[in-house]
């Protein structure tokens, strides 16, 4: 009813609450998004962000790539970063060593993953057992038709914002989008980084042997992690264009506008650029 | 404060004994059937515990990937490693005859072994992947004394839980649990791909363990001690990559 109460003091309670949101009509608070959906955004979002880091880093001690199971400087990369190295046995053309931060950075990385795992898993599971991929990400047969998806895909291309209707619920692009790092891409990183690991491959040996060999999975770990940082670019530029405020107070708090949103659907104007959901 | 919240309220207290309890009730089965490594506290204890737990109870016989001869390497990389010490290069001149594996600690029989008497143990041969921490990796055929068979021959008390393994090199010493040390594919690998292994991969004794990364791998092994606590060496984190701030286990 009320989004615009005072944020103070609700959070803990809404923790527990605002996950029945479906039932629109019974929820005595309606948040864009529910605690859980928000708490997990944060949650990877700082998980994602130290994986990059720590990847990155991990990377500057080997920039090369290789196909196949094996690969070394012996042997010829498909591709070649060009980076200073942290490791002087790789030929890179610069006259200097970066220090080896791989310690670290490994540590980060493996406890980072099992934060995003353990995260995502329990993502998972509420969006399926409390409706939020249904109600909020899977879109309906008639949002697929080529004709909503071109009209969309072109609002996009002229970077018009999205019409006042659709603040409280995703677009299909949008949906797709989201569907697509959830169910393909965050699985793939996943996949690979386990298929690296001599541990987990002496048990589960098909896990590489279908991808192709050990350094085709990290070649692919790479390549995913680059549509992994397209897509959060796209992402944080969409926040902006849908208005930086509102799209963060929503993730944040959970309430979309200040002042405007009275009721559980906004049905009309305000201003029109409070409320925007490309995000 | 009205019901509903002071519901909330106590549902959450609940929730969170609850969790604080039972991973307290965890960390103590853990201990308990040794998946916590030495390097399980501090900052990165947790992922490192996790890490470590989640392939100890997955792979307790698994075997690291074997691969056809075709596949070995044809330009297999070595690795730098420091200048050789004046003793290596001594015993080196005298082509190793006096080099000698010693084995001490929780022993009934401590043993030294010379590498003709290392070649008369039963031999092993694994054609494996060894992968570099940094990321790259090549294929070889190692031929060596199982480990196993050493452990066997001194009369490894049960108690044992690491065993210690150390370079001639100077600060140059890793361990591994009984679930590699026992693994029928860790060696003291003394040959590659057919031929004595050349000192640039090691030779003449290197550790093999192919189900850990290449910096468990240590060359020019001279010394191996049984424990039950690698806390006494070094900086007490059983190794000395994790000294340096690597992971001890290196299954990932």
């Amino acid at each position: 009813m009320n989004a615009s109460q005072p944020i103070v003091g609700r959070g803990a309670r809404q923790l527990f609450s605002s996950a029945k949101l479906g039932s629109a009509a019974t929820a005595a608070h309606r948040k864009r998004h529910s605690a859980l959906v928000r708490v997990t955004h944060w949650i990877t979002t700082l998980a994602f962000l130290a994986l990059l880091v720590s990847g990155g880093e991990i990377i500057l001690s080997h920039p090369r790539f290789y196909w196949g199971e094996t690969g070394n400087v012996n042997m010829r990369p498909w591709l070649n970063l060009h980076l200073p190295s942290s490791r002087d046995t790789v030929p890179t053309g610069y006259g200097y060593v970066l220090p080896d931060e791989n310690g670290w950075s490994r540590y980060l990385h493996f406890q980072a993953a099992w934060l995003a795992v353990g995260t995502g898993l329990f993502y998972v599971l509420f969006g399926f057992f409390a409706g939020h991929f249904r109600r909020n990400l899977f879109p309906t047969a008639s949002d697929l038709s080529l004709k909503k998806l071109a009209g969309s895909l072109v609002r996009h291309l002229r970077f018009e914002r999205p019409v006042a209707e659709e603040a409280w619920s995703y677009n299909t692009l949008q949906r797709l989008t989201y569907l697509v790092v959830i169910f393909v891409l965050f699985p793939l990183m996943i996949w690979t980084g386990l298929a690296m690991s001599f541990g987990f491959t002496s048990e589960f040996p098909l896990a590489v042997r279908l991808l192709g060999g050990q350094q085709t999975a990290r070649s692919l770990h790479f390549l995913v992690t680059i549509l992994l940082v397209l897509f959060l670019l796209i992402h944080v530029l969409m926040v902006f264009l849908a208005g930086f405020r509102n799209r963060m107070r929503a993730m944040i708090s959970g309430n979309v506008t200040s002042g405007n949103a009275t009721s559980e659907k906004v049905t009309t104007g305000g201003d029109p650029t409070d409320g925007l959901p490309m995000d | 404060m009205n019901n509903t919240s002071r519901r909330k309220f106590i549902t959450t207290g609940l929730a969170v004994a609850a969790s604080a309890s039972g991973i307290a009730v965890a960390t103590k089965i853990a201990q308990h059937r040794g998946l916590i490594p030495p390097d399980g506290g501090g900052f990165y204890g947790p992922g490192e515990m996790l890490t470590y737990a989640a392939q100890r109870l997955l792979t307790g016989h698994s075997m690291a990937r074997e691969f056809s001869r075709a596949e070995i390497s044809e330009n297999p990389f070595a690795n730098e490693v420091d200048p050789l010490s004046d003793e290596f290069k001594r015993l080196q001149a005298a082509s190793f005859v006096d080099w000698r594996v010693t084995v001490d600690g929780m022993a009934a029989r401590p043993a030294s072994f010379s590498l003709a008497e290392l070649r008369s143990f039963p031999s092993s041969t694994h054609t494996t992947m060894i992968g570099c921490e940094e990321g790259w990796t090549y294929i070889a055929e190692w031929t060596g004394v199982p480990l196993s068979s050493i452990l066997d021959r001194v009369g490894a008390l049960p108690q044992v839980r690491y065993v210690v393994y150390r370079s001639i090199q100077s600060d140059w010493w890793e361990s591994i649990d009984m679930a590699d040390a026992l693994h029928p594919q860790t060696l003291l690998a003394l040959r590659m791909n057919g031929n004595e292994l050349p000192v640039p991969f090691g030779g003449p004794v290197r550790m093999r363990v192919p189900r850990q990364l290449g910096y468990k791998n240590v060359k020019y092994v001279n010394r191996l001690t049984l424990t039950d606590d690698v806390k006494p060496f070094g900086k007490g984190k059983g190794g000395s990559s994790a000294d340096g701030g690597y992971a001890w286990y290196a299954g990932i």
